[in-house]
């Protein structure tokens, strides 16, 4: 609106000091709220992100890290493509439930069990959000409420395959069996980390890379920012959507499998949606505009913001869930600071006035 | 089936229902025909739950709990307006934002305000009763379905009314129109849109605010985490599925709280609850499939 004002703001660093002042004084007020004692909650989440004996939160922060950083590797691929895929959480379950099934059932030698879980797992989780996809190019569903609302009935058979046939009754909980020792994702030597991270880190090289470097990530990135021009220079924008949400449900898919084979080794139920990974993942591609090199570090902020508040909790008793509304605070007042022009007038397209 | 479906405890429970449906999705029409894209209906129906509970439990009356939810929805359409319309965040982005703000917030005040976790139940919690209309209560099959209803339930039905004449006669729901329609011709008119979205977040904020009280305090007296279990959602399909026009909005939000008590009913014959749950959701999707095909094959 007031344009020469707007222009010599934004080059300036006063707005994002403002920015930071409103976030930090809503903490403020929420500390308050639950009159927290500051220097017990202040140690308690830095002990609870980054400590621990032998590390053991700051370990918990990485291998949460590293799930965060898959999702939203996942979702970032769509969304460059224009893709308002936001149903990651279905392809995670998807994938974590497939890749359990497969990892209790799978007769054969570990390597190789492992290696077929987890493919399972992608291949789960792709075909997911390619049912979305079907859906978005040949219905003409829009994507944002078609991925969304598959959300919610793999969460249901999930929840009954743990619940009836998969169950381990003597449990009492809502779970599967534990996945035999030598099936799990080793852990690094000495550390309560399992080598999941590693595959979060090729996928995130790889992301980088495909973005960057490659004829598919460059036509997929067009289609996100004019698909008009994609379809006017004759792109197959039908097929680079299918491969898009493809590698992008493989992606949850993947970290639905890392959750089952490295942390929980088990599939419970409700825990691949409870911790909210898929939409912290979202939160976390937004917060840094969608730049791929950034994700895996907005991710493990945000990773270290919610194992901190755990614990803040333990320490000082300020309900955990002051993350979930710092991480909401913040993409606020970040995302709106930043014009993620790529996402508005096409989600708003396909959305409101398009082919519903 | 048709005995089960003209059995008076199930015509009774399709109203409780379709409220929360009806006002959350009504609150969205109004943002739809204002051209906000608003996919937050969900974070503000929990907030309202939240408030709800919160009025009914310390000033006693489900009203106060009605009017604090309609506030706590109108301030999250607010928090909305200044993100989307003023600092220029987009819609969903906005919208997730405001969808996390609120199982956030509403968990974290469950636990400060009521040293509560997960859930918040207690018998100091004033819930809505049911008003009995006389002479209908007796009418077979309408009996039923229309008396013994919470209030929120004839607001519902008499907001549908409202904002229909609101569209077509209000100042303020032609400028809505306007604002989503042409702009450009609102501003040359000397109204600017902005103003006037953010006058229709305020509303939607209220609505999806009842909405969420219909769930805490109407259907049931307790507060659960997330209860709004993605019913704003099946909101924003609705409003998707009929471009925010009223009366079509009550006719497809009626069909989906047939499906949603017709889940309910089915599982006390044995069906696992799981595939119950999921119910809702699939028939919205096979809603949204169906009609979105059916749309395709008439355009081209």
């Amino acid at each position: 609106m007031s344009a020469p004002e707007d222009n010599w703001m934004r080059s300036d660093l006063l707005p994002w000091i403002s920015t930071l002042a409103w976030i930090l004084g809503i903490l403020l007020i929420l500390m308050l709220l639950v009159s927290a004692p500051f220097g017990a909650a202040i140690e308690g989440f830095f002990q609870g992100a980054f400590g621990g004996r032998r590390y053991a939160f700051l370990m918990q922060t990485l291998s949460r890290a590293s799930l965060i950083v898959g999702m939203a590797l996942s979702v970032m691929l769509s969304f460059r493509a224009g893709l308002f895929n936001i149903g990651g959480e279905g392809q995670l379950v998807a994938g974590g439930l497939v890749s359990a099934l497969v990892a209790l059932a799978l007769p054969g030698p570990p390597l190789l069990v492992i290696a077929a879980s987890i493919l399972a797992g992608m291949a789960a989780g792709a075909a997911w959000a390619l049912l979305a996809g079907v859906l978005y190019l040949y219905v003409g569903v829009p994507l944002l409420v078609g991925s969304l609302l598959l959300n919610f009935p793999i969460r249901s058979v999930a929840s009954y395959l743990v619940a009836h046939p998969f169950r381990d009754v003597p449990s009492g909980m809502l779970q599967s069996h534990l996945v035999p020792t030598e099936r799990w994702l080793p852990y690094f030597p000495g550390l309560r980390l399992d080598i999941g991270i590693l595959f979060i880190v090729l996928v995130s090289v790889l992301a980088v890379v495909y973005s960057h470097k490659t004829l598919h990530g460059y036509r997929a990135r067009l289609n996100g920012l004019s698909p008009d021009f994609a379809r006017a220079v004759g792109l197959p924008v039908a097929r680079l959507t299918l491969q898009t949400l493809a590698m992008s449900g493989a992606i949850a898919g993947l970290v639905g499998a890392i959750a089952v084979l490295g942390v929980h080794h088990r599939f419970i139920d409700g825990m691949l949606v409870q911790p909210l990974y898929a939409w912290t993942g979202i939160v976390a591609v937004l917060l840094v505009g969608m730049i791929p090199w950034l994700v895996p570090f907005s991710g493990f902020f945000f990773a270290a913001l919610q194992t901190g508040a755990a614990g803040m909790e333990r320490a000082a008793q300020v309900p955990k869930e002051i993350a979930l509304v710092m991480q909401a605070v913040i993409i606020l007042f970040v995302a709106s600071r930043m014009s993620l022009s790529l996402a508005s007038p096409r989600g708003k397209d396909k959305g409101a006035d398009g082919d519903a | 089936m048709l005995d089960m479906l003209l059995d008076p405890s199930f015509l009774a429970s399709v109203p409780r229902f379709v409220t929360p449906l009806l006002l959350a999705a009504l609150g969205g029409a109004i943002c739809e025909r204002a051209g906000v894209f608003n996919i937050g209906l969900e974070g503000m129906m929990l907030t309202g739950a939240f408030a709800a509970v919160v009025g009914a439990y310390f000033a006693g009356s489900p009203y106060a709990g009605a009017l604090l939810a309609a506030l706590a929805g109108t301030a999250m359409g607010l928090v909305f307006a200044e993100f989307n319309l003023r600092r220029g965040g987009d819609a969903i982005v906005v919208s997730i934002a405001i969808n996390l703000l609120a199982a956030g917030l509403t968990a974290f005040l469950l636990r400060a305000i009521f040293d509560a976790n997960g859930a918040f139940n207690s018998p100091d919690i004033a819930g809505f009763g049911v008003i009995h209309i006389p002479l209908l209560r007796d009418v077979p099959v309408l009996g039923p379905l229309f008396s013994g209803q919470s209030p929120l339930f004839y607001l519902s039905l008499a907001a549908v009314v409202l904002l229909h004449l609101f569209f077509g006669r209000h100042r303020l729901g032609l400028r809505i129109r306007a604002a989503g329609e042409n702009p450009a011709g609102l501003t040359a008119g000397g109204v600017s849109p902005n103003s006037v979205r953010l006058m229709a977040l305020a509303m939607c904020g209220a609505l999806c605010g009842l909405a969420g009280a219909q769930l805490s305090i109407a259907n049931v007296n307790l507060f659960v985490e997330n209860m709004s279990a993605g019913r704003g959602w099946i909101a924003v399909v609705a409003v998707l599925l009929t471009r925010g026009r009223p009366w079509p909005l009550l006719f497809i939000t009626v069909l989906f709280g047939v499906v949603d008590s017709l889940s309910f009913r089915v599982q006390g014959l044995g069906m696992p609850q799981q595939f119950t749950d999921m119910m809702p959701y699939l028939a919205t999707l096979i809603a949204l499939t169906g009609l979105s095909w059916w749309h395709r094959r008439r355009q081209s």
